[in-house]
């Protein structure tokens, strides 16, 4: 059977969109299409989630402050209770920052969702690359763990160059430039390879993609308007073999989305051109009957047509049916 | 009475399934192409799957009915075989796109990571982790013999020229372990109880500021080894100068103690971070039979299984460090506890099967 067509392919230079787009061959022999996700997508969900981060350890730490405040920490004497309390809030701070440095992508990752709060608000998350001849390969806790080590030469390592100068009071501009390098390096690495893969994402084998949250829209051909009957003025369309033969899937596709969205300049403006090209004349405030049975007696023509093996790309594309 | 009870069973499933169908069917006449009808007769078996993703995906697995999770496969499988047909019979966009994006949410789930949280902790402890350790066998060997280099050189180049010794080791006000220190001032720097409060704090900020360290060396395998090499040599030049310094004044067993009781786990685990990284950079450089890509993956997840272990003995280098060293304030009982560490890791990683072979 022929592949799913790529429109774009045929039609315009490839888009940014089609560029992204994978195929991987599932156990059931199922290829599903996939989306990777675009870099300054990637980039959105990383600043959401570090503000996140950041968030959480300076609420920590302002709780412990009060805290420490309210039972008067100053006036605390060694070796009394009050004074081993102290000292356990200290080192619940360490250890808190500690996992929100380290732990917060590991914990959300290896969840079902497979993202964190910063891809999920932008609708990524991350999946394991197939295998070379395109199987598709389970995610595992083993890869979370490897790409989220990574972060830590990939992010943090910077500010820790920065910070370090700035402490020592040395060179902080030599220190800043060499950061500003490396950083360079692991931030501009995903532009230097096909899929967007970040290092992390090559020692772990995963790559990040679009998951994609549909609701499944209405079927179109249902009710009187799809049977070519106007509900309006009660005019009937009917459509012949010739005056369906000028269109294909791509122009089919287009009017569907004309309909859905439903917007009455859109819809007449569609409906003037479609008259225009198979010589009907127009008229005026009918047009969403008219297009609800052109589109459905197109689709009926295309879709025959493609039970028996005949696929019409575009109107440029030679007739399927003769 | 048994064949009253399966009619009466066989009853519920036609009932069942005939009224789903009845519905199906009244909305699929409603639709003049065949290609909808096709997508009414099933739609509601894809909003069945799709309720259930919903509640997979937010965590709330304990919210579906047994029922719904023995259909999962099913649906999942109804699924693919209508995405099939759809895709070679209908041109509704909408429709398709619906249904891949569906398709992917149920393979992610169908085919997520095999085993939960507490399963895969399970294998962890239960060989996975002795496994992993084994398996990088080869580069642990390369990075004891850089560790050990490392100690050689700081050692010699200290005993050359005593000024190295600033070189490696930042001098800090108040720091009485310097060229020059009295054996006396050496001596009670490795019995003082300078940390006597706040021990907790101590070993927390320890364990942070290491467990740090060793991911950056982990980290590093990823520019080919280099940087790993050379963070391990660093780092053992240091102990390899403090080995000279203590040993000027006959203090050497007593600083083997000191060190061992939390550095045969903390510098075991520096050691496997180091392997681990080596590990990486190796199989990139020379991958083999594979594409650089596929060897640096899997070289990955094999090693981030001891990247957690090394967290782990961490935490343990970091209480033994903050308590145990402290705590314990002769030499014999230090070296005994160290020795016993060393003992247990090896016999661990090294003599420990697990359980994959009963299994």
């Amino acid at each position: 059977m022929a592949l799913w067509p790529r429109r774009g392919v045929a039609r315009a230079p490839m888009s940014a969109r089609d560029r992204r787009q994978r195929v991987i061959l599932t156990a059931e022999g199922l290829r599903l299409p996939l989306t990777l996700a675009s870099r300054g997508t990637r980039a959105a969900a990383l600043m959401i989630d570090l503000t996140m981060i950041v968030t959480t350890i300076i609420v920590t730490t302002a709780l412990i402050v009060l805290f420490a405040r309210a039972i008067d920490a100053d006036k605390v004497k060694n070796g009394t209770g009050a004074n081993d309390l102290i000292e356990a809030l200290a080192v619940f701070w360490i250890i808190a920052v500690f996992l929100a440095r380290s732990t917060w992508f590991l914990w959300f990752e290896l969840g079902s969702r497979g993202a964190t709060p910063g891809k999920r608000l932008t609708g990524i998350r991350i999946a394991a690359r197939p295998t070379r001849d395109g199987a598709a390969t389970r995610l595992t806790a083993e890869a979370v763990i490897a790409r989220n080590l990574l972060r830590d030469i990939e992010l943090f390592m910077p500010l820790i160059f920065i910070g370090g100068a700035m402490n020592a009071g040395s060179d902080t501009t030599l220190a800043g430039w060499a950061s500003l390098v490396w950083f360079g390096i692991f931030a501009g690495f995903p532009f230097f390879n096909r899929d967007g893969l970040r290092c992390g994402d090559v020692i772990a084998g995963t790559w990040v993609v679009e998951a994609p949250r549909r609701k499944l829209d209405t079927a179109l051909s249902l009710g009187q308007g799809a049977q070519g009957i106007s509900t309006l003025t009660g005019a009937h369309y009917r459509f012949s073999e010739a005056e369906l033969a000028i269109y294909g899937e791509y122009e089919l596709q287009v009017l569907e989305r004309v309909l859905r969205d439903n917007r009455p300049d859109a819809l007449t403006e569609v409906a003037q051109a479609i008259c225009h090209k198979i010589g009907w004349s127009s008229g005026a405030g009918d047009e969403r009957a008219f297009l609800d049975a052109y589109y459905t007696q197109l689709r009926a023509r295309l879709e025959s047509g493609m039970r028996f093996g005949k696929r019409k790309a575009d109107k440029f594309a030679g007739n399927a049916g003769g | 009475m048994s064949s009253s009870a399966a009619g009466r069973l066989g009853g519920t499933v036609v009932g069942w399934f005939s009224r789903r169908e009845d519905a199906a069917i009244a909305a699929a006449e409603q639709a003049s192409l065949r290609s909808d009808r096709f997508r009414l007769e099933r739609e509601a078996d894809w909003r069945r799957l799709e309720a259930m993703l919903v509640r997979i995906e937010s965590g709330r697995i304990g919210a579906i009915s047994d029922d719904d999770l023995v259909a999962l496969p099913a649906l999942y499988r109804m699924l693919v075989s209508s995405l099939s047909v759809a895709r070679d019979t209908t041109l509704d966009a909408a429709t398709l796109g619906y249904l891949e994006g569906l398709a992917q949410r149920a393979w992610f789930v169908v085919y997520g990571p095999e085993l939960g949280f507490r399963g895969w902790l399970r294998r962890f402890f239960g060989g996975g982790w002795s496994a992993s350790v084994r398996a990088i066998g080869p580069d642990i060997l390369i990075a004891l013999a850089m560790m050990i280099t490392g100690a050689g050189v700081g050692w010699l180049l200290v005993a050359g020229n005593p000024d190295w010794f600033y070189a490696l080791m930042p001098a800090q006000p108040g720091d009485v372990r310097v060229p020059g220190a009295s054996r006396a001032a050496l001596y009670a720097s490795l019995f003082g109880k300078s940390h006597e409060t706040g021990l907790a704090v101590f070993a927390a900020y320890l364990f942070s500021n290491n467990a740090q360290v060793s991911i950056l060396c982990y980290a590093m395998g990823f520019a080919f080894g280099v940087p790993a090499i050379l963070l391990l040599i660093h780092n053992t030049a240091l102990l390899g100068a403090l080995l000279w310094l203590y040993h000027g004044q006959g203090l050497t067993l007593e600083l083997v103690g000191w060190l061992s009781v939390h550095g045969t786990t903390e510098l075991f685990a520096i050691m496997l971070a180091g392997a681990s990284g080596l590990h990486i950079g190796r199989s990139m450089a020379f991958p083999g039979g594979h594409a650089v890509l596929d060897a640096a993956a899997e070289a990955g997840r094999r090693t981030a299984t001891v990247m957690t272990g090394v967290v782990l003995m961490l935490i343990v280098a970091g209480l033994l460090e903050g308590f145990a060293r402290q705590l314990i304030n002769a030499t014999a009982p230090r070296l005994a506890l160290g020795g016993f560490m060393l003992g247990w890791w090896l016999l661990y990683f090294f003599a420990y099967r697990g359980l994959a072979g009963r299994r």
